[in-house]
């Protein structure tokens, strides 16, 4: 029965991690670059819906807030790379890399200034419900979490596998001059593509902010992402999602039945493991193409 | 402008241009010296600390900026080279013998990252160094017995020749020590990129490919790099331990991992003038900003209340600013300012314009 808790909580969490790692993924299938600030833009999702939610800030209702918090972070993801990003096209990942680095530290800065540095819960409809199950206690946003991330999960590997822009996204992202050959629109798929993991990062940060709190510096959890990102191998997207889950259920594993001190090395240690063994993850797509 | 007619081999390796350039960097080098006659003790500490940063700084640039594996853990070996320090001058070992072993160990434990690393090009080179600098927060504090755990360690002056040099005693002397290695190394830096093996790491960030068809042997020369980068990086740590003179666990964050790899892209990449130009903004940043919060304050009722992240914050801004519009950093804008004058008025807009590819995936190689 504990363990059953322990796996229940470790599963929502891993959903979090897995929804942040999603964004890692979908930006690197269809770009070649990792957004160091996905983590950031997951707090800050959380926060313009707090803004919007809050009785403090807004008061809008819930219902009413959601598409219009989700409809600013696409327009942000958009307008990221549509003014910055976009004018790195053609130069090193190395460059993407330091640049969103720096980014996730203007995020937090800003976001504390508007927000304040105090750890802030969003009112929502589902807090303090609970579901029981003999036993065991699943509080309902945790459930929410887990529906949301498998459903959302499940429509972009569709839509990436299926669809002719899903396709023409990781033509784009493995060699873009063929794709421009191909009639492409190479620019306009890497903005929707940072829309998309805008939008992404926005209903991670939702469902974060409605199970726990949150504050400016939540988006180092980010650093969490990409060792779910790394174990699902950057490129497949149910493989984020299972990195996240293991992430997240080996977490309370270890803080219950390792010494304290190493516990919180846990997903560190899994990362750097699976990262010397198998660097192109446990689910990765990569074929090696032999010439 | 002055043109140089080189008539012989040897002359193009040389390591200064001519003999103006040098005459101008050893005037640089006694003003520096000289520098406790003519400042307070205050900013001669702040110049102890720029130039220790810059020590970081070019252990760095050897890996990111000449050998192109971006590193995101140095702090890692900051905290080994620190700690290797003091636990050797703790075990009796006198300064003069210690503090190059320091180094020397760091550069080992280097190599021994660098094995796995090898296997990882780009972005998982990143993160793996990431971690690594994140799971060193813990290492320190389980091995408590050597390094103090949370609690730390305190460390007072060390020893050299019979003189007791102090950071706070006697701070004269510790800025000639910090002087000294800064110089050390970057003469044996500027040595480096003249000798073959530095031109090979310049050539395995620039293709690893061609660097392979020119009988490079591009595992072995990562790996010397790692050792070299890591080393200086050892000794950086070192002075740093010094001159805080306490240290714990959290001393050495990763947010220093970052705060090194930004800096060299400040200062400009892949250029010893970078590791320095970066350096002297990091050091003096945070007086600036201090100061102007101070100006602020006048200007605008005095509310100088202190906003957490707000270094950070201004710091990022400036990084983004510079990837966007100055790729090379502060050595590069430095670069053109002074080819328009060599060249006046001859100076075209896009002299330094760098070639752009189109994106190949790295993931089907």
């Amino acid at each position: 029965m504990d363990n059953a808790q322990l796996l229940i909580s470790g599963l929502a969490n891993g959903c979090v991690y897995g929804l942040i790692a999603l964004g890692f993924v979908l930006i690197y299938k269809a770009t070649e670059a990792v957004n160091f600030a996905q983590g950031d833009f997951m707090m800050l999702g959380a926060f313009v819906t707090i803004g919007l939610t809050n009785t403090e800030y807004m008061g809008l209702p819930f219902w009413q807030a959601l598409p219009i918090s989700l409809g600013i972070m696409g327009a942000l993801g958009y307008l990221l790379d549509r003014l910055i990003i976009r004018r790195l096209f053609g130069e090193s990942q190395t460059a993407v890399v330091i640049l969103t680095i720096a980014l996730g530290f203007v995020i937090r800065f800003v976001a504390g200034l508007i927000w304040g540095h105090e750890p802030q819960t969003l009112q929502n409809p589902l807090a303090g419900k609970e579901l029981r199950f003999g036993g065991l206690v699943l509080g309902l946003e945790d459930v929410a979490v887990i529906v949301v991330t498998i459903l959302l999960t499940w429509g972009l590997y569709v839509f990436f596998n299926r669809s002719k822009l899903g396709l023409a996204m990781q033509g784009a992202s493995q060699n873009q001059l063929a794709a421009y050959y191909m009639g492409v629109p190479v620019k306009r798929v890497q903005g929707f593509i940072w829309a998309l993991a805008g939008i992404v990062a926005g209903i991670a940060g939702i469902l974060f902010a409605a199970k726990g709190a949150v504050d400016p510096t939540t988006g180092l959890l980010g650093i969490k992402a990409f060792a779910a990102a790394v174990i699902g191998g950057f490129g497949s997207l149910p493989g984020a999602l299972a990195g996240g889950l293991v992430v997240g259920v080996i977490e309370p594993f270890a803080s219950r039945y390792i010494a304290a001190g190493y516990s919180q090395i846990a997903p560190y240690a899994l990362l750097l493991a699976v990262l010397i063994f198998r660097p192109n993850g446990l689910f990765s797509q990569v074929r090696v193409k032999k010439v | 402008m002055r043109i140089i007619f080189k008539t012989d081999y040897m002359q193009d390796i040389r390591p200064w241009k001519d003999r103006y350039q040098l005459v101008l960097y050893l005037i640089l080098l006694t003003v520096v010296a000289a520098a406790p006659w003519w400042l307070d003790e205050f900013y001669l500490g702040e110049l102890t600390n720029v130039l220790i940063w810059a020590i970081a700084g070019l252990g760095l640039m050897v890996l990111t900026g000449h050998t192109g594996q971006v590193s995101l853990g140095h702090a890692a070996f900051l905290a080994f080279g620190c700690y290797a320090n003091v636990a050797l001058i703790e075990a009796g070992v006198p300064f003069l013998l210690a503090f190059p072993l320091a180094g020397i160990l760091t550069g080992i434990a280097g190599v021994t990252v660098a094995i796995p690393a090898l296997r990882l090009h780009g972005i998982y080179l990143a993160i793996f160094t990431m971690a690594l600098s994140i799971l060193m927060d813990d290492i320190i504090v389980l091995s408590e017995p050597i390094t103090g755990g949370v609690a730390g360690k305190y460390v007072g002056g060390v020893e050299i020749f019979g003189h007791l040099v102090d950071r706070w005693g006697t701070p004269d002397q510790f800025f000639w020590l910090v002087l000294t290695v800064a110089v050390l190394v970057t003469l044996g830096y500027i040595n480096l990129l003249r000798a073959p093996l530095g031109r090979s790491f310049i050539a395995v960030r620039d293709s690893e490919v061609s660097a392979q068809a020119m009988g490079i042997d591009i595992a072995r020369t990562k790996m010397i790099s790692f050792a070299l980068s890591c080393a200086v990086t050892g000794w950086a740590g070192a002075l740093m331990g010094l001159f805080a003179g306490a240290f714990n666990n959290e001393t050495f964050s990763v947010l220093i991992s970052i705060q090194l790899l930004m800096m060299i892209v400040i200062g400009g990449l892949g250029s010893i003038h970078g590791a320095f130009l970066g350096a002297i903004v990091i050091g003096f940043l945070p007086q600036f900003l201090s100061i102007s919060k101070e100006y602020a304050g006048a200007l605008f009722g005095g509310n100088t209340v202190a906003i957490p992240g707000l270094e950070f914050g201004i710091f990022g801004m400036i990084l983004i600013a510079f990837i966007l519009f100055e790729p090379m950093g502060i050595y590069g804008r430095w670069l053109k300012i002074r080819t328009w004058f060599e060249l006046f008025p001859f100076y075209r807009k896009d002299m330094f314009k760098r070639q752009k590819s189109y994106l190949k995936t790295e993931r089907l190689r």
